[in-house]
């Protein structure tokens, strides 16, 4: 799970990485109040889960309260890269002298941990790293032993910190990792780390990912899921421990396990491309043990998707027999009634398969075709969800 | 041959008294696995009937080890607790540890990851978030179904379980040497490239499918890999073409971040290497058809 800037700061905070005091606010009218009690120039940033705010006209500066309700007003509501604006940081301007960058991240190449540091920091990273490889450092991290005082002045000394701030900014790298670690994150990115023309060091922007496989130790982070953001489809199917991602397209997908799942929208956008250029509408994995309810549980979250033409259930029995498979799409279907009323394609194949087809053949629901392949099954679906278009 | 087990492997089973580890126990025992014991520190000195055959519950992999002989370990404890059952079956010094669990949190297995490494690397680990593998007729050590497939000259390492059995049931009829679910986390034990190296080495693998999916560049090292020490013929399948920029698809590791672990990345890297890489599993299979049909 991916954080706002805001929420990445407060988790700094309680962490003790220095950061701005900020407040967040939904409204024109809360962000002046905000700027009143600053009683300075304040910065206005719009709060999003994606890159290149400032470029796109997120991030302004406000000298008055009355300049930061108009700036609010014109960043609240944004389109930025498709995500929509709700909430604004308010935080006091600060002078800045140096911008440096700060990560720690998970590499997956070398199974382990990686800080990564430049002195160039304030612009994208991945450009540092495509143009000037040499300015950024990358020191990778032992699971194990962590981040020390020794081990932050290992890695300021390699990122060539300037020795006035080596100290802090060691000082702040050791918090980092404490942050990094004790809240089960995948990513904590400072960019910039600046020092103020005082010489004092802030973590003036962050990012943090969070590990959701770790929420059972997390209580606390059930809280920073931003619900008002939830697509109302995803976040029903997660109420239902459904695996559900929404796309764009018009063919309903439900199959077992995430690989041929994904391998399933392939197919269909390949299948689509001959027929008015249809594609998968959503990713949804049903797991090892599809039984009727969980299968009456996709289905009712597909066909309630008004994008859905058509559905294509796509399972390979491995664990799972493919008669019990069978079984939950007939009871799904008599559970939902007059609810379902998109056609169905079903394509089943692996442990008992023949029973599975008979079970169907033998319900002959007007709205299900069996196809016997993957290929042909995807053909199917994409040609029905074509028709309705 | 096979790889990484064979029929003298001697299985034991962390986690055997729950609810997943019985029921993979008897699928296990039914394809012929030579399991030997379970480990459930709660239940030690206790026997549990798997349909007829009856196992014993050792306290830790040590002891059950001691007592067994056993060389690889099936691991299906909780999450929660999944970390401490590697490290204590790396501590063991067994061979081979086959994590099925899924959603373990990732600082845990990097945690068990450098374990196995500061201690000498002395475990193979597979997983976690794996179907684990199966070597057709001579031992099961994980949940892929024995039915399937039998035994042949492919050898098949795949990210995913699902795409791991459509592969196996598409090319049954030329049979498998081992079958191998890495797994889709982030951080996994075992690598394609570990087992690309194993299957070269392996005198029953006459040649390889490797499925890989979105997510990281696994699938790109692996390319590099192959041109450089494979000889035998490699078939690639990548899932994922139409996954969105930064959304998980199911797998904690399969995700696009930005421009970096798309499946175009990874289909080129992978064709660079001269792979051939199918559009489909039913092209990759057909791929692989000609390959074997060449072979004879």
């Amino acid at each position: 799970m991916d954080l706002y800037e805001y929420q990445a700061k407060d988790l700094f905070a309680a962490h003790d990485v220095p950061v701005l005091p900020g407040d967040v606010a939904t409204t024109p009218a809360e962000a002046k109040a905000i700027a009143e009690r600053f009683g300075q120039t304040v910065v206005v940033k719009a709060q999003v889960k994606t890159g290149g705010r400032g470029k796109a006209g997120g991030v302004k500066l406000a000298e008055t309260p009355d300049e930061t309700e108009v700036k609010a007003e014109a960043i609240l509501g944004l389109d930025i890269k498709g995500h929509i604006v709700h909430r604004v940081l308010v935080t006091p301007a600060s002078d800045i002298a140096e911008e440096y960058y700060f990560s720690f991240l998970l590499d997956r190449a070398n199974r382990t941990f990686l800080a990564m540091a430049s002195v160039e920091g304030g612009m994208d990273i991945e450009e540092v790293a495509a143009t000037k490889p040499e300015a950024l450092a990358k020191v990778p991290v032992d699971a194990i032993t962590g981040v020390d005082r020794a081990k932050a002045d290992e890695i300021v000394a390699a990122a060539k910190f300037p020795a006035e701030v080596a100290d802090q900014v060691a000082d702040v790298i050791v918090k980092l990792w404490e942050t990094f670690v004790s809240e089960d994150a995948t990513l904590v990115e400072v960019n910039p780390l600046v020092r103020d023309p005082e010489g004092k060091i802030v973590a003036l922007d962050g990012k943090v990912t969070l590990d959701e496989n770790a929420s059972f130790r997390h209580p606390a982070h059930e809280a920073l899921v931003d619900k008002q953001a939830e697509d109302p489809l995803e976040a029903k199917a997660k109420a239902k421990g459904l695996n559900y991602v929404k796309l764009d397209g018009q063919v309903g997908i439900i199959g077992n396990g995430a690989g041929l799942v994904m391998s399933t929208l392939d197919v269909v956008a390949y299948a689509g491309e001959k027929h008015k250029g249809v594609k998968p509408a959503n990713f949804l994995d049903i797991g090892g043990g599809a039984s009727a309810e969980v299968m009456a549980n996709g289905l009712d979250i597909i066909l309630h998707d008004p994008d859905v033409r058509s559905v294509f259930v796509n399972v390979f029995g491995g664990i799972t027999a493919c008669d019990a498979v069978a079984n939950g799409i007939v009871a799904a279907l008599g559970i939902l009634g007059d609810e379902a009323k998109k056609p169905l394609v079903v394509r089943l194949d692996g442990n008992n398969v023949e029973e599975g087809r008979r079970i169907l053949a033998e319900a002959n629901h007007p709205l299900v075709t069996v196809v016997d392949t993957m290929d042909n099954a995807a053909d199917k679906a994409a040609e029905l969800a074509a028709a309705g278009v | 041959m096979a790889i990484f087990i064979t029929k003298d492997s001697k299985v034991i089973v962390q986690g055997m008294t729950g609810a997943e580890g019985t029921k993979h126990t008897k699928r296990m025992l039914a394809s012929g696995t030579n399991i030997v014991g379970g480990v459930n520190p709660r239940k030690a000195g206790e026997k549990v009937d798997f349909d007829g055959t009856v196992l014993p519950v050792f306290g830790s992999v040590a002891e059950a080890m001691e007592a067994t002989g056993a060389d690889v370990t099936v691991i299906f404890v909780p999450p929660a607790f999944a970390k401490a059952a590697v490290i204590e079956a790396i501590d063991a010094g067994i061979g081979l540890a086959v994590v099925i669990t899924e959603g373990i949190p990732v600082h845990d297995t990097a945690a068990f990851w450098a374990h196995a490494v500061a201690t000498g690397n002395k475990t193979r680990i597979i997983g976690p978030n794996c179907p684990g593998l199966i070597s057709p007729g001579q031992s099961n050590a994980g949940i892929i179904p024995a039915n399937i497939s039998g035994a042949g000259k492919i050898g098949l390492v795949s990210k995913s379980g699902t795409l791991t059995y459509q592969m196996m049931y598409e090319l049954r009829d030329f049979g498998f040497s081992t079958a191998i679910g890495i797994g889709g986390d982030p951080i996994i034990g075992t690598t394609h490239i570990d087992a690309l190296a194993a299957f070269e080495a392996d005198p029953d693998t006459a040649a390889i499918v490797m499925i890989g999916e979105i997510g990281g560049d696994a699938e790109e090292r692996a390319a590099a890999y192959v041109k450089e020490n494979v000889t035998k013929p490699v078939v690639g399948y990548v899932a994922g073409f139409t996954a969105p920029e930064g959304k998980t698809m199911g797998h904690a590791g399969a995700i696009v971040s930005g421009s970096a672990g798309t499946a175009q990345a990874k289909k080129e890297a992978l064709e660079a290497a001269g792979v051939k890489v199918g559009k489909t599993p039913s092209e990759t299979a057909a791929l692989m058809r000609e390959i074997m049909q060449s072979i004879g």
